[in-house]
């Protein structure tokens, strides 16, 4: 299975292993990692699974679709590398993937 | 001809139409009839009577059991549909492209005599800038300075309470709590501060509700609020370093420009979201606390349910009735078809009472599991811009209180809003109860 990374705000390391299919946001939210609140159950609808990817990932997951777009655009904080992870789907080529999790949620 | 029309091809005529449906009032309200006894199809949740009373519940079982698509043909707001269950709620909600929120976002019509364009009630492109302009204020690096500042009020103000004395909870904490809130993020005269709580009133009264004398009446109170807004912005044009939701919006070359009716508009949004919606949740939780009072002995064991209660109070509660959106295309659902150009309520309160999502829907239980997902804050482009200062403010009320009381007993008749809109409270006369004098640090 595919391991991943999430860093707190406070620097605290959480790896966890993900079956292929679920999405980071499931990752967290099965492994209790702190700072992901996933109000909407994980349908784009809440913004907030909001992370920031690690620069070495934002390349390989992609660019969010329309609908995610405007749901980060919410967000004063949003970066270049925001992404909700509610809709980011596990492959093994993610395998080793990183991301920040801000310190509140919108 | 295209199914699907924008904002600007919205029949102005049909703003603030009377609909000749008898307009009730709080001092004549609409006769009830049990809505089991009612034909389907009579069915009119729309009526501040209702909810004045607190007897809209069985409407909107009904509603979610055997017509969670369901067409109102008569009513004070006119004709509109109904969606009463969790998944159809979120679902419309979500779908911006398809409903729209203009001109208005509640059922009722906008007033023709004096319209305040909001970007709560625009779409998208509008909507985004504007709303991008104000949401720093209430941003997580902002909220992480403002949690001291509301501590330190929240703890003056429960201080400032009578103990053993029956007062009116929703005058001296709902109100003073949250007032205090907004004029911080205003940055508005502290000594002023009751105006914004009128303002708050006066943009969802009606003459009906007797908040307001007259529509006269109301929409002079708004242009006054207009113009005391506009000596601030005046003074803060180039206050580039002011993090105030007035100096934003004066600084930002999306909104620097906003003709008056339409800063109008979304100074009453920000004061209205930032009021009405977590004043009516403090009360809440001290109703619902009372009425399932092994609730409140769990949260005095256990001080750390706080977090998981706001939501459920908010869930439970639902501050905002509804939300309506304005169907743009024709659009099948449930085997009926809404045409282009209806009227569709989201009713947000019966969402959150729907027992496909929420188990013992009716009961208040701060250990439940999902009550995060509750609908209040709407999902979607619009969802609530400030729901984190809402809830840090319920949070840090609770976490101050237990400090100090260990109980707060509702001791009279509570009065709640006439309005089917604003799901809340005007009067709650409680007692409180101080903690026994055992020194706990």
């Amino acid at each position: 299975m595919p391991r991943i990374t999430f860093i707190s705000h406070d620097g605290e390391v959480h790896e966890v292993e993900v079956e292929v299919g679920r999405s980071v946001m499931n990752a967290a939210i099965d492994n209790l990692v702190p700072g992901i609140d996933a109000d909407c159950g994980g349908e784009c609808a809440c913004a907030t699974c909001h992370v920031y990817v690690d620069d070495a990932w934002v390349e390989k997951v992609g660019t969010p679709d329309e609908a995610e777009d405007a749901m980060l655009d919410l967000n004063p904080e949003r970066t270049s590398s925001s992404r909700l992870s509610c809709q980011i789907r596990i492959t093994d080529a993610l395998d080793g993937f990183r991301a920040r999790v801000p310190e509140f949620q919108m | 001809m295209a199914a699907v029309s924008t904002h600007l091809e919205y029949d102005q005529d049909y703003r603030g139409a009377e609909f000749g449906y008898p307009r009730y009032s709080k001092d004549d309200l609409e006769p009830y009839i049990d809505p089991f006894d009612l034909p389907l199809e009579a069915l009119n949740p729309a009526s501040p009577s209702l909810f004045f009373r607190n007897l809209h519940w069985k409407h909107f079982k009904r509603l979610r059991e055997e017509a969670p698509l369901h067409y109102t043909a008569e009513s004070m707001h006119g004709p509109y549909w109904s969606l009463t269950r969790y998944a159809d709620v979120k679902a419309v909600d979500m779908d911006h492209k398809t409903f729209s929120s203009y001109p208005a976002i509640t059922v009722a019509e906008p007033e023709d005599d004096l319209p305040l364009p909001m970007f709560i009630a625009m779409d998208q492109p509008a909507h985004g800038p504007q709303r991008r302009a104000v949401s720093p204020v209430v941003g997580p690096r902002n909220l992480a300075a403002l949690e001291p500042i509301i501590r330190e009020r929240a703890g003056a103000i429960l201080d400032s309470l009578p103990v053993g004395e029956t007062f009116n909870w929703v005058e001296k904490v709902s109100i003073e709590q949250t007032t205090q809130m907004l004029a911080t993020l205003f940055d508005f005269p502290f000594e002023d501060r009751h105006k914004l709580t009128r303002w708050s009133d006066v943009t969802t009264g009606s003459p009906e509700s007797g908040v307001v004398e007259s529509r006269e009446g109301r929409r002079l109170e708004l242009i006054e609020c207009r113009e005391y807004f506009d000596r601030l912005w005046q003074q803060r044009i180039g206050n580039l370093e002011g993090n105030d939701l007035i100096s934003l919006l004066a600084n930002d070359a999306n909104t620097q420009d906003m003709p008056p009716d339409q800063f109008l508009g979304n100074l009453v949004l920000l004061i209205v979201g930032g009021n009405d919606t977590t004043r009516n949740s403090l009360s809440a939780s001290v109703v619902a606390l009372n009425q399932f009072p092994d609730q409140f002995d769990k949260l005095r064991a256990n001080p750390s349910l706080i977090g998981n209660m706001v939501s459920e109070v908010i869930r439970w509660q639902t501050p905002l009735a509804h939300m309506r959106r304005r169907a743009l295309r024709d659009v099948e659902m449930h085997g009926k078809t809404i045409r282009e150009g209806d009227k569709v309520v989201m009713w947000y309160v019966s969402g959150n009472r729907d027992s496909e999502v929420f188990e013992n829907a009716d009961e208040f239980d701060i250990e439940r599991a999902n009550a995060r997902s509750h609908v209040s804050f709407g999902f979607g482009i619009h969802r609530c811009m400030g729901n984190r200062v809402g809830e840090m403010q319920l949070r840090i009320v609770w976490e101050e209180f237990l400090k100090r009381f260990s109980d707060v007993e509702v001791v009279g008749e509570v009065e709640r809003v006439f309005s089917d809109f604003v799901h809340g409270y005007k009067t709650l006369p409680v007692r409180l109860r101080a903690r026994s004098p055992v020194k706990v640090q």
